[in-house]
């Protein structure tokens, strides 16, 4: 479980993040939500310490990352993975040397063991023979699912993922999200999903926090979230003409 | 006068960051030997070609410089000599490379930052800056020397060979020269100012890189920035090591 303690960040003069207390569950797909600008890309990157919070705590797993020093975070990074928004790939490295990267870092497993794992973490976000292939080569979800597999090949008990369908078709979006929810119920992770994608949120939002003014404006499920009456929420949720329709026609 | 005591702050600060114990040691020696490849080897054509041309010049601008019958020939050679050796090898080939390398590591680190690829490494818990600089800054101060060595024999060779083919000296009268009052300690101050100017340019390059914020454009700054702050740190440092070691 990861948790954020009264959150505040700001820039300048201009409070992003403000009192933010909230829990993201094991085992769920925990999404935040909420317009550009609303501080959804500055709460992740608190989270997993690539900003440094004002004031408040982030815990993981009841540990206090915010008060730990460069070494300690090392070890609860070592039990992260994270989905880029743009893949993030090592534009030098191969697809496979991409996956096996962490593995060379952090074990000291034989390269057969490491290229064994490499070939388990493509096959489960389904791509074969890419081994050999350049990011450079790939399509926008070929990077994002190579990039799920470097985030798994250390067995993470974390998993973020930054935008994860921006860019891609309608159809190569639900296989990220459904693969992310896969992955997810499969190894019991935490993991939390930056978008503002609502086919995300119907499909696979089990825990949903909705982020208004830099302020954590609601939390609750998929299914809560398409009959609240917070205003805020529906002029969000229903910000297209599709949604509207659906919505008048109680679909 | 505030935003430059900030820069040497942030390149202070990262300069601690970078001089660490490398992750995983096999990785690390990869690393440095890709390092001396594409910083190294990679400039050796280049410098090559500027170092003979360089030698060709300098022999040809002394000899139409010494009409006088008092001035004997083998000043030729002296002369190639000991502009190669103190100023133009180490110098002038640390600023083309300043130009060079310089901006393919300030462009290479700026692309990865801009594309979040310093994130994911610092995501894995790798210390980035670490990582990324400390194998070029250790390539560089080793293989420039180098370069620089093989350029001075080049710019010699240069040096007799338009002064053969111009009929200005002899073969022997040339290599008089070039031996003539040689001091081993000139050699070993060309070395020292190369290392020093390889580790300017790694560093400051590596440190506009690494800064880097925004896109493709600001990518193209940094780059520039990495040429202009390397080849300014060169001409000042050339300064303070040649009064330290000559003066």
């Amino acid at each position: 479980m990861i948790e954020s303690r009264n959150i505040c960040k700001s820039f300048g003069d201009h409070l992003v993040l403000d009192n933010i207390s909230v829990k993201f569950d094991q085992g769920k797909t925990n999404l935040i939500i909420g317009q550009s600008g609303s501080g959804k890309t500055v709460l992740m990157k608190c989270l997993v310490g690539l900003l440094e919070v004002d004031s408040g705590q982030v815990f993981f797993n009841d540990r206090n990352f915010s008060e730990m020093n460069f070494k300690e975070r090392k070890l609860i990074r070592h039990e992260m993975g994270m989905l880029f928004q743009g893949g993030a790939l090592f534009d030098y490295l191969t697809v496979e040397e991409n996956v096996m990267f962490p593995l060379n870092m952090f074990t000291s497993k034989s390269l057969e063991e490491k290229k064994e794992r490499v070939n388990f973490c493509l096959n489960r976000v389904n791509l074969i023979n890419v081994e050999n292939l350049m990011p450079s080569e790939l399509s926008g979800g070929m990077k994002k699912r190579v990039s799920i597999a470097r985030a798994i090949a250390m067995n993470p008990k974390y998993l973020f993922c930054d935008e994860p369908n921006s860019g891609l078709d309608p159809k190569t979006s639900i296989l990220i999200d459904n693969l992310i929810s896969e992955i997810t119920k499969e190894y019991n992770i935490t993991t939390v999903i930056n978008t503002h994608d609502m086919n995300s949120v119907i499909e696979i939002g089990d825990n949903i926090v909705f982020l208004y003014n830099g302020k954590l404006w609601w939390q609750g499920t998929n299914k809560e979230i398409l009959y609240t009456n917070n205003e805020e929420i529906n002029s969000f949720v229903y910000a297209t003409e599709l949604m509207r329709k659906l919505k008048s026609e109680n679909i | 006068m505030l935003q430059i005591l900030r820069n040497i702050g942030a390149y202070i600060l990262l300069m601690r960051r970078v001089f660490t114990k490398p992750e995983k040691k096999e990785v690390f020696r990869k690393q440095i030997i890709t390092e001396i490849d594409f910083l190294g080897l990679d400039s050796l054509g280049i410098v090559a070609v500027l170092s003979v041309f360089m030698g060709s010049v300098l022999a040809i601008q002394t000899a139409y410089n010494i009409d006088s019958p008092w001035i004997p020939k083998y000043t030729i050679g002296f002369t190639t000599r000991q502009s190669i050796i103190l100023e133009f090898s180490p110098t002038i080939i640390s600023l083309i490379l300043a130009g060079k390398v310089g901006s393919r590591i300030a462009s290479e680190i700026g692309t990865m930052r801009v594309t979040e690829q310093i994130d994911a490494l610092e995501i894995m818990g790798i210390n980035s800056a670490n990582y990324l600089i400390l194998p070029k800054i250790i390539a560089a101060v080793f293989i420039n020397p180098i370069l620089i060595v093989i350029s001075i024999f080049l710019g010699l060779l240069g040096g007799w060979l338009v002064s053969i083919l111009g009929n200005d000296i002899t073969t022997e009268t040339y290599l008089y020269g070039i031996q003539y009052c040689f001091k081993g300690f000139e050699i070993f101050y060309a070395l020292v100012k190369t290392a020093v100017f390889a580790f300017i340019i790694t560093s400051v390059s590596g440190y506009t890189g690494y800064y880097t914020k925004g896109g493709a454009l600001e990518v193209g700054w940094a780059s520039t920035k990495g040429v202009v702050y390397s080849s300014i740190l060169i001409i000042l440092f050339n300064l303070i090591l040649t009064q330290l070691l000559l003066g």
